[in-house]
């Protein structure tokens, strides 16, 4: 469903994202590992539309289409969803009216009515079990005054209320306990289908002891150089990343 | 007037109102002082400290005096000013002259609505005018309480709950040429009352408008008064607005004020608390485009100890417009335990668009809790870019943004229609 070919992106003069490679399938979910500063997140976000990188080489086709043509809210209504690493607060706007108005975006986008006042109550409830997360939470302004953990069962609440062909989790376990950790990685794994595909972005092993990976690539320097198995994060862990540079570095 | 340029035209605007001196006798004197006082120091320019940022005089000099106060289009222009649905004793006055028509302010048991001219001949009120708002702190205080001629006296026995709100349309009808409008109102609310009283200010025609408008208003002991401004006029309008309300012990007020549109606007706004417990908030919201210049001048004065103030003033501007905001906090000797707070944030929408805030706290007892705060910022572009990447497309997310900005100050609104009347302005005009 992804194809990404030779992909270079920079930030003002800084090259971060130097050449990737990568090709998901549907039903597949693919870990993408790497030291700090290694360009995930900016993978992330460049697949996510977000401006401030400018995309110098290479092209994404996500379903045919490609990806790098669409504003941020195309791809989200084509079916990708990015959970932030860094979630905005914004005051002011609840996250049952933000929801309901994205909701409703999407779905206008794939010919389907609205969803009346009930229905969107139902299909709230239903995914908020999901992530073991309150009401009174969604009916405060969005991800003000939440805590770490809060703002990450958000971000998995509207994938789950998206329903995107494709998730991209950025760091999703940074600053997370492991009871939030858990719960952030059952709520995903319960969204994993056939014709889904997920990227988990992470720096550590340890959130994919709970949403295991089909495969495992590390990104250094702006590619990706090394792939394998779910083992080859548990190598990672055990090793380091110093053996990859030095690997690269020959 | 001349055009040789070498008349002193300051002195022009003052002089055309030497006919109004006389009209009611008792109130000569304080007109004689003012207008003596206006023909010494003149009107401010924008070396006055208090009008830097603000050409009002400039604006006001471009009026024919002697011409644009003729009025006699009362009944020609449309109902559209009003405020839908909303219950309420109305007061029209179009180009400074009642609209007996279009009134609905009938006899209350307890309550006092007159012609202020009218209540003054009869020697209600003359305790209270001019004496609220000192007239020569600001010369275009004085300069109305020179030239007014129209506008309400409003008066609230003891113990009395005013069960509707009072409004005044000033509707300024600029069809046939150009307008100046010089009203003034007087309230007296009595002690165990409540009262809300507002002000739409509304306009037709493209000629060019002034309005100048000063309200005092005195809230006797554990009173409550709500005052509501409403400033929605298109084009050439200038506008010089001030209020001044003197708080007794235990007293709640409650002020708002809305800019929507407009070319030069200036509010005046303060709040003398002379009482303890009081408790008071100043709201206010401007939302301009194109080249309007909104200035609101604020204090809170707190004189007696154990009160508490608070103040919010949001603005979102775009185009070239330009924002003046100047909050002014004194803590007199005898406020100790005064708990005083201001914030003032603005959201620029162009390059073009600025704002000069200034926020000026000034406090002479020692046991207070006192802070200000202003902010003054682009639309946040990492919330905008979240909202989209959640499928909600740019235009949609920032009108969301703007209006969740906006909301704060509409969801303090307490009258319900008046409060869906400006959440729809608000979010129309924010799409």
């Amino acid at each position: 469903m992804l194809s990404i070919k030779n992909l270079c992106a920079r930030i003002g003069e800084n090259q971060i994202l130097t050449g990737v490679d990568l090709e998901i399938k549907a039903g597949e979910v693919h870990a993408i590992m790497g030291p700090n500063g290694s360009g995930k997140s900016t993978l992330a976000s460049v697949l996510a539309g977000r401006e401030e990188f400018e995309v110098t080489d290479g092209t994404v086709k996500f379903l045919g289409r490609d990806l790098l043509e669409l504003s941020p809210e195309e791809r989200a209504r084509e079916g990708i969803f990015m959970a932030f690493q860094y979630p905005v607060e914004i005051p002011g706007v609840s996250t049952i009216n933000f929801m309901k108005t994205a909701v409703n975006q999407v779905r206008g986008h794939r010919g389907q009515p609205p969803l009346d006042a009930v229905s969107f109550l139902n299909l709230m409830k239903e995914k908020m079990h999901l992530v073991e997360i309150d009401q009174s939470l969604l009916n405060r302004s969005l991800n003000e005054g939440f805590s770490g953990g809060e703002k990450k069962r958000n971000e998995i609440f509207q994938l789950a209320m998206l329903d995107p062909k494709l998730a991209i989790l950025d760091e999703t376990d940074s600053g997370l306990d492991i009871d939030a950790l858990k719960i952030v990685a059952n709520g995903v794994n319960k969204l994993r289908s056939k014709d889904k595909g997920i990227i988990v972005v992470t720096h550590y092993q340890r959130l994919l002891e709970y949403i295991i990976p089909d495969y495992v690539h590390v990104l250094y320097k702006g590619k990706i150089v090394k792939s394998g198995g779910k083992d080859l994060a548990l190598e990672l862990e055990a090793k380091g990343y110093d053996w990859i540079k030095d690997d690269v570095a020959v | 007037m001349s055009s040789t340029g070498t008349t002193n035209k300051e002195t022009d605007v003052v002089s055309a109102l030497a006919s109004a001196i006389g009209t009611i006798p008792a109130i000569q004197q304080v007109r004689e002082d003012c207008y003596n006082y206006l023909q010494q120091s003149g009107m401010p320019g924008l070396r006055h400290e208090e009008y830097r940022n603000t050409p009002l005089t400039k604006a006001l000099e471009k009026f024919d005096l002697s011409r644009a106060r003729s009025h006699g289009t009362v009944g020609a222009v449309t109902t559209d000013y009003v405020v839908p649905e909303l219950d309420a004793w109305s007061l029209v006055f179009v180009n400074g002259l009642p609209d007996e028509a279009q009134s609905s302010a009938a006899l209350l048991p307890g309550i006092s609505i007159r012609p202020l001219q009218g209540a003054l001949e009869s020697g209600e009120g003359l305790v209270y005018f001019a004496k609220i708002a000192n007239p020569k702190k600001d010369a275009f205080v004085a300069w109305n309480t020179v030239g007014w001629d129209n506008g309400a006296y409003i008066e609230v026995k003891d113990n009395t709950i005013v069960d509707k709100p009072i409004i005044i349309y000033h509707v300024t009808d600029a069809s046939e040429g150009q307008v100046v409008t010089i009203s003034r109102n007087l309230i007296v609310v009595g002690r165990n009352c409540e009262l809300t009283f507002i002000q739409k200010f509304s306009s037709q025609g493209t000629h060019p408008r002034f309005v100048s408008s000063v309200t005092e208003a005195v809230v006797n002991e554990n009173s409550g008064l709500n005052i509501y401004s409403f400033q929605d006029d298109a084009g050439e309008h200038h506008q010089f607005n001030h209020t001044q309300v003197l708080q007794k012990d235990a007293t709640r007020v409650n002020t708002f004020v809305f800019t929507l549109n407009g070319k030069t606007i200036r509010n005046n706004l303060e709040l003398s608390l002379d009482g303890e417990r009081c408790e008071s908030h100043m709201f206010g919201l401007y939302l301009l485009k194109g080249d309007t210049l909104a200035d609101n001048h604020t204090v809170a004065d707190h004189l007696k100890p154990n009160s508490f103030s608070n103040e919010l003033y949001k603005g979102v501007l775009d185009d070239r417009a330009r924002g003046v905001f100047n909050g002014k906090i004194y803590v007199r000797p005898d406020a100790q335990k005064t708990n005083a707070f201001q914030s003032n944030r603005n959201i620029l929408l162009t390059d073009t668009a600025k704002v000069n805030t200034k926020p000026q706290l000034e406090i002479w007892a020692d046991d207070v809790k006192c802070s200000h705060g202003c902010t003054t910022g682009q639309l946040d572009e990492e919330a905008l870019f979240y909202l989209q990447t959640r499928g909600i497309p740019k235009s949609v997310a920032r009108a969301m943004l703007l209006y969740a900005f906006a909301g704060e100050l509409i969801e303090a609104i307490k009258v319900p229609a008046l409060k869906l009347y400006l959440e729809k302005i608000v979010s129309s005009r924010l799409q």
